[in-house]
């Protein structure tokens, strides 16, 4: 073998072998199950801050509401969290800036829309510089409210929770590579076109 | 110190240069040409109003004017420093340019220069970083806060379709 | 196997440029994700570890309110504008009311002034406490952060007693403000205020005092006098500073001029000045609270809306007043006309100065309003006071000036 250029090295399809162990480990045995158990009790939400619901997300971590309970706290890198919350408005600077930092968190990830901007607009529905939330990453829980208490943001947290639990989202996630029910909008070349280097 | 004498001191100081001096709600206006805002701004400073509060621009399509207010008061002097003094100049609103004051009261309009100038349109003849500050280059170049940009019913999020699947 | 090069096989990714800086300099993205709080970017260069430049990238939050307010009628800027800072919202839209109120030649009562003095307060503490616990995140104190945001939730429940809501108050409105103090409300500032003197003495043996966070903040950020006169530094980064500036004295509106407090003033003016100057005035507001309070119980009666207005309600909306202490406005105050004319009007905010230009051309929308917030002003700083520092003591810097992006970016 000696003096073959090492890409001719002859080696099992590396992709097909991932793929099989994969099978065997969440599809065939029950360990899906354990990967939603799991999941549903570190939900990890990114420091990801876009708008003047920071004010009541930073309050739900607060003593008073205490949103650590639920295996939820707000981490500084996105490469190490599987969740964000996207804090009200979202404007077109701060929307290249969401899907960038929603692309690099691992799978499974969830998004939580906090407040009437991140539903619709809200207050701001006329304003020249918005975006709305669901075009630029798949969103799946909603909270009305402006801003929303933190009672609320911690019914949204539990509102995931149950739905990962039930739908097996995580592991299916993990299985399929893919969510079906959950598409970008907009192609990321849009929500960035405004960058010219 | 009294509304009165104040007026008068702007009045003394600023000579030649005030074409109007005028008492509005809670500030003095002064209004110069545009070619001796650069002194007038100097001679202003020079009396103890050493910091820009804002720099206001107001679009007057009608009168095919832009007002460019700089409401500045003090730090430095007790007696200044429960007034306002705003040195005005009316820029034409085809190619509105003026001098930039930033070096005579420095970091204080730096960038509110540039929020002028990307809302407006306005540019700052010697300002030594004009690029928008809050807007991304395409809405900069629309000038969004003169009066001839209208506020569209729905989300202006031109050029991509909108797909519900 | 890399034959190509980098050039032939690198790809254009959306939102990431590549671009040849100079030697030996690092140019480093900071945000808008980011450790602490702040929808920022500062785009920094680092010769070692030293900042060489530091260039604020701002407008994350721009959310056009300047624009939005000229096509709403008078009072629907209120809340719109409150939005700014949701956490000092009665700070942030009085001085808007008091614009509005000098165009209108129209005079609040006494008691509507002393209960949007009563709640600027609250705000004001619950600003402050909000601004140090998000200074314990971004150095590290978890503690800070935990024992600041109890506490806040304090006054954030004092204020929800006053008003209905938690942060979005809406309180003042031209001419008044939209309810009057439960009974019950002395009673339970008092025990807030007496609650929160204790818990000072606590917050500086853990923080201000603290020999880790004197020597990360001692001497770091130092902004000399001169400098932030010429750079035009608001509020309590002007104070620690040594200049004593604050609107409250400088230009008393409502009821300031009245009302028995000082105004905290350090000389050093690094960070850990600026976190002292939020110590003291936290304690000042308690005063100011207590005075407020006081007053209120003593002289009722008088309505808390202006008294023409007042007179020209119908019958039953002042049988709701009676009842429940609850403006209700007539439909006329929602498209109401403001005579024409240009205003300037500014407040003292938690954070600093805000300032308001408003101008009428006699019509039911606003023709310009502008607004320039404290931490728009304050954004400055990292231009010109963070070069010079090593990387680390850039969260001490930014916590330190307790900068806030939606008000910044308006």
């Amino acid at each position: 073998m000696a003096g073959e250029p090492i890409d001719k090295v002859y080696v099992g399809n590396i992709n097909v072998s991932a793929r099989r162990a994969r099978d065997l480990l969440l599809g065939k045995l029950k360990l899906g199950e354990v990967v939603d158990w799991a999941t549903t009790f570190s939900l990890w939400p990114v420091h990801l801050l876009t708008s003047c619901c920071g004010a009541e997300f930073a309050a739900t971590w607060s003593p008073r509401f205490d949103a650590e309970q639920y295996g939820a706290l707000p981490w500084i890198s996105p490469r190490q969290t599987n969740f964000i919350i996207i804090e009200g408005t979202i404007t077109r600077k701060m929307a290249c800036a969401l899907r960038i930092t929603y692309e690099q968190m691992p799978l499974p990830k969830f998004v939580i829309a906090m407040g009437a901007c991140a539903l619709d607009g809200g207050l701001f529905y006329n304003s020249y510089n918005i975006v709305k939330p669901w075009e630029v990453v798949p969103i799946d829980v909603y909270i009305p409210g402006c801003p929303p208490p933190p009672e609320g943001l911690a019914r949204a947290i539990l509102q995931i929770r149950k739905s990962i639990r039930e739908k097996k989202l995580a592991s299916k996630w993990l299985i399929e590579g893919w969510r079906p029910d959950k598409k970008y909008v907009t192609p990321k070349d849009d929500v960035c076109k405004w960058w010219r280097p | 110190m009294s509304l009165e004498s104040l007026a008068e001191e702007v009045k003394k100081v600023l000579g030649g240069f005030a074409k109007e001096v005028a008492w509005r709600k809670g500030y003095l206006e002064v209004l110069v040409e545009t070619a001796n805002v650069v002194e007038a701004a100097e001679k202003l400073k020079s009396i103890g109003l050493d910091h820009v509060k804002s720099v206001t621009a107001v679009d007057y399509p009608k009168e095919s004017k832009i007002r460019v207010t700089y409401h500045a008061s003090s730090y430095s002097r007790e007696d200044l420093m429960g007034v306002i003094v705003g040195l005005s100049v009316d820029l034409p609103r085809d190619n509105p340019e003026m001098p930039s004051l930033i070096s005579v009261w420095d970091g204080s309009v730096e960038f509110q220069e540039r929020e002028v100038y990307e809302f407006f349109g306005v540019s700052f003849k010697g300002h030594p970083d004009l690029r928008p500050l809050l807007l991304i280059q395409e809405l900069a170049e629309k000038k969004v806060l003169r009066k001839d940009f209208i506020v569209k019913e729905e989300s202006i999020y031109e050029g991509v379709p909108f797909k519900y699947d | 196997m890399t034959s190509g090069g980098l050039e032939a096989g690198a790809q254009r990714i959306p939102g990431v440029t590549v671009k040849k800086i100079e030697k030996e300099v690092y140019e480093i993205f900071i945000g808008p994700q980011h450790p602490g709080s702040g929808h920022m970017r500062i785009i920094v260069r680092l010769d070692g570890d030293i900042i060489v430049e530091a260039d604020p990238d701002i407008g994350y939050v721009h959310r056009t309110m300047e624009k939005l307010s000229e096509v709403r009628e008078w009072l629907k800027p209120i809340p719109l504008l409150e939005r700014m800072t949701i956490i000092d919202a009665c700070n942030v839209t009085l001085p808007y009311v008091n614009a509005l109120e000098k165009l209108m030649d129209k005079t609040p009562s006494t008691r509507a002034s002393y209960l949007r003095v009563l709640l600027c307060e609250i705000n004001r503490v619950a600003s402050h406490l909000y601004g140090m616990g998000i200074f314990g995140v971004f150095i590290g104190h978890s503690t800070m952060y935990m024992w600041a945001f109890g506490d806040r939730e304090v006054f954030v429940e004092l204020a929800e007693v006053l008003t209905g809501a938690r942060l979005t108050h809406t309180y003042p409105i031209p001419g008044g403000v939209r309810r009057d103090m439960p009974q019950d409300l002395p009673e339970m500032a008092r025990r807030t205020v007496r609650y929160m003197r204790g818990r000072l003495e606590e917050y500086r043996k853990i923080f201000v005092d603290n020999p880790v966070i004197v020597k990360r903040l001692a001497g770091v950020g130092v902004i000399s006098k001169s400098r932030a006169i010429e750079l035009g530094v608001v509020g309590p980064n002007l104070r620690a500073s040594g200049v004593k500036y604050d609107v409250r004295i400088a230009e008393p509106y409502e009821v300031y001029g009245e009302l028995d407090f000082e105004i905290p003033v350090f000389e050093e003016g690094d960070a850990l000045a600026r976190t002292w100057v939020r110590v003291e005035e936290i304690k000042q507001s308690l005063n100011i609270i207590e005075q407020a309070v006081n007053w209120l119980e003593t002289h009722k009666g008088e309505p808390v809306i202006a008294k023409e207005d007042f007179d020209k309600l119908p019958k039953l909306h002042k049988e709701v007043y009676e009842k429940e202490g609850r403006v209700k406005l007539v439909p006329a105050h929602a498209t109401m006309k403001i005579p024409a004319g240009k205003a300037v009007a500014r407040g003292e905010m938690g954070r600093g100065e805000i300032f308001y230009y408003v101008e009428s051309d006699g019509g039911t929308t606003p023709y310009r309003v502008r607004v320039v917030t404290p931490s728009a002003r304050n954004a400055i700083v990292f231009k010109h006071i963070v070069p010079g520092h090593t990387l680390m003591d850039l969260p001490a810097i930014y916590g330190s000036i307790d900068y806030f992006p939606p008000e910044s970016d308006r």
